[in-house]
């Protein structure tokens, strides 16, 4: 049995039902009982246990081979030749790990036509820069980009790789982690080195019910990705000088098993994306009727902000699906949310919770929106919104 | 056509609550749902048999109670199911998931798998690119919309992209993740049910499957978990009384002013 515990040993403290999230501990007696069925081997009932009466057997691996693997990896992403904002963050946080293990940076680009963004990835942080650049590469397919990470990775053996979690940072990098053998933990919004320099990497879970702290033992490259807007890119350097490695990688047309035949933009004209914006202005059900966006849109042009809406609201039709920001949207995280008419299911957190600051606008003081914001303004959005922005604009003009 | 649907049993996540003591969920009363990603799943795969024929088989990797989903499915209209169940499984991480299902999957005859783009639970979307690689076949994720080819070689899907969706070709077999908008999953009626209980139902444990135990669950599995805790709560937020907006504006504007937000 891997999972060990002695009813002896255990004093019936009943520390460890309190820390288990998944209902696998209950009072039996004066001691506990733990169901199997439900139990996911977290380890916090070990953890917190003072007697230890609670023990989890893990495999041990063979750990020499993991001193072959160094440096750390980021996989910028490009999107019609832009480089997504979010390969900035990789490299900034990239390039504090990076420093904590002492190793180098590596920025990787796949596209076509994409050499020019080098500097801007050496200027954020990265020692080397490797471009793969093919026609092939033009647009994102699951099998051209996993030939070319898992050959790039192969022989170089990096440490870490890190891959931005948007929809393609999402579809490929299991499937490299798959074809490698190795671990992936899925859209962190935490990294650290720890004292026994593996990754530790954190992220919600349970739409965002709770927190889990994710290593990878054994196997190299630890391979995660990172929800976009989590980490701030840091001022470029343009001092900075690096290394620039080509690498021609050829695939066949018969390597690649999809074709993409069209893409279709859902993007409207002037509306900017809720991922890549640093302020977001987020309508819900309370903005009543599609004539009423005008207002949220006015204060978001005003910030530069984008436009997002609640599940309800796009399932409306009232805004496009790219702007729908939860658990079956986008999960953001701007340096400032506004919650407008929103009443704050947990689907609609699990989508926006890690923002920095959010403010919320609701008629109803119960509105569970209000415990998850920073300001909270209990009133009627039509009155509220039209002084915000007149004071908003005031400050503006001021400065 | 023969398909393949991994399906997920799942805490229905909107009601779980949180112990404002321990800070842990509590999961007494909180029902067990298939994973809703995987309805959509389901529901695809019998629309497809229903226009092209073949059959529907439901596959779940979960304690015994995960019977219970792959009733559901079936009930829905899958023809077969497969509960993969056995201690050995259990801690398993994504890979060692995909890799138990494969291990099942591998050996059966199959044109299409469609997966849930993602559990409510674990969250990670990784499930499906996983299995797709095991399985050796080309992956469509985020799939809103599917058609099968005449000759019934092809598949074209619409696949969720950040900025709207790319129309994606692929010759089957091939794996999709399915996401929302893609269908409205039917709701299993009386006969479906009373059908369900008549069905093959098979039961496959590690031994069965004659995988290696070390490539199963928690020792298979590359990732650990190694804590799980509850997020910090935001706390001291500010909320005022919008009655006299004037003032509470000039508050909000000065908070914000002072984080430097605007
Ligand atoms: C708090 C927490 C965090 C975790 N984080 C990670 C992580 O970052 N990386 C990692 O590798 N593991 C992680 N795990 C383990 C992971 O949750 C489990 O492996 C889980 O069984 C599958 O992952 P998922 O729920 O995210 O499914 P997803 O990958 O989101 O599921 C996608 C689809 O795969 C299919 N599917 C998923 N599970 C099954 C199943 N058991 N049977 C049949 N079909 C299935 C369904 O079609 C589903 O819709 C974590 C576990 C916990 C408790
Ligand atoms: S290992 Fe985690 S899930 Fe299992 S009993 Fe302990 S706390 Fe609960
Ligand atoms: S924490 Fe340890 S000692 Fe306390 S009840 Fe649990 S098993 Fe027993």
């Amino acid at each position: 049995m891997k999972f060990q515990y002695d009813r002896d040993t255990c004093n019936g403290c009943m520390l460890c039902p309190s820390v288990c999230n998944f209902g696998a501990i209950e009072k039996d007696g004066d001691k506990v009982k733990f169901d199997m069925n439900k139990c996911v081997y977290c380890g916090s009932c070990e953890e917190i246990c003072p007697v230890d009466a609670i023990h989890i057997e893990r495999r041990t691996f063979d750990k020499s081979k993991l001193l072959e693997y160094h440096n750390v990896w980021v996989f910028c992403e490009t999107n019609q030749g832009r480089l997504r904002s979010v390969a900035l963050e990789l490299a900034t946080e990239g390039r504090a790990l990076a420093d904590a293990l002492g190793e180098k940076l590596v920025a990787v680009i796949i596209g076509h036509e994409i050499e020019h963004h080098a500097d801007t990835l050496i200027h954020q942080g990265a020692d080397k820069v490797i471009i793969v650049d093919d026609k092939m590469f033009a647009d994102y397919t699951t099998d051209a980009y996993t030939i070319a990470m898992t050959s790039l990775i192969a022989p170089r053996k990096p440490s870490i790789v890190l891959f931005g979690a948007t929809g393609n940072g999402r579809d490929l990098a299991p499937r490299v982690a798959a074809r490698m053998g190795v671990g992936c933990t899925a859209d962190c919004t935490g990294l650290e080195i720890d004292d026994e320099r593996q990754l530790v990497q954190t992220r919600p879970a349970f739409g965002g019910n709770v927190i889990a702290e994710i290593i990878t033992p054994a196997r190299r490259p630890q391979i995660s990705t990172v929800r976009p807007n989590v980490f701030k890119p840091s001022e470029p350097d343009t001092s900075r000088t690096g290394e620039v490695e080509k690498v021609d990688i050829k695939i066949s047309p018969v390597q690649v098993r999809t074709r993409v035949l069209e893409k279709v933009s859902e993007v409207v004209e002037g509306m900017k994306s809720v991922e890549e914006a640093d302020i977001i202005v987020c309508s819900g059900r309370g903005i009543k009727d599609p004539a009423n966006l005008a207002l949220p849109k006015q204060l978001a042009d005003l910030l530069d902000a984008a436009v997002g809406g609640s599940r309800p609201i796009v399932d409306l039709g009232w805004l496009p699906p790219t702007q729908q920001v939860g658990q079956s949207g986008r999960t953001v995280c701007p340096k400032l949310y506004f919650a407008l008419g929103i009443s704050g299911q947990i689907q609609h957190l699990a989508g926006m919770s890690s923002s920095d600051l959010i403010v919320a606008i609701n008629k109803d003081p119960e509105a569970p929106i209000f415990s998850s914001s920073d300001f909270g303004i209990v009133g009627d959005i039509f009155t509220i919104l039209p002084e915000l922005i007149s004071e908003i604009k005031k400050v503006l003009d001021a400065r | 056509m023969k398909i393949v649907v991994p399906i997920k049993q799942v805490p229905e996540v909107s009601e779980v609550r949180m112990n404002e003591e321990t800070g842990t969920l509590i999961r007494d009363g909180v029902p067990s749902i298939m994973n809703p990603f995987d309805e959509l799943a389901v529901e695809a795969a019998i629309q497809l048999k229903e226009a092209h024929g073949g059959e529907v088989t439901i596959i779940t990797m979960g304690p015994p109670q995960a019977k219970d989903v792959l009733l559901k499915a079936l009930a829905m209209g899958g023809d077969r199911a497969v509960h993969l169940t056995d201690v050995a499984f259990a801690g398993a991480d994504t890979w060692a998931t995909a890799f138990t299902l494969s291990e099942y999957i591998r050996k059966m005859d199959f044109d299409l798998v469609i997966c849930g783009k993602q559990a409510i639970d674990g969250d990670t979307a990784q499930v499906g690119p996983e299995l797709a690689e095991l399985l050796g076949v080309p992956q469509i994720c985020y799939v809103r919309k599917i058609e099968i080819s005449e000759d019934e070689k092809h598949i074209t899907a619409h696949r969720e992209t950040d900025e709207g969706y790319e129309v994606v070709k692929a010759k089957l077999p091939a794996l999709l993740t399915a996401t929302k908008g893609l269908n409205e999953p039917r709701l299993p009626n009386i006969m479906g049910i009373m059908k369900a209980k008549q069905k093959p139902f098979e039961e496959v444990n590690a031994e069965t499957l004659g995988t290696e135990l070390q490539l199963l669950g928690l020792d298979g599995s590359p990732t650990v978990v190694r804590k799980v805790y509850p997020p910090e709560k935001k706390k001291g937020g500010i909320i005022v009384d919008g009655e006299d907006t004037a003032a509470a504006v000039k508050q909000l504007v000065e908070f914000l002013t002072k984080k430097g937000a605007i």
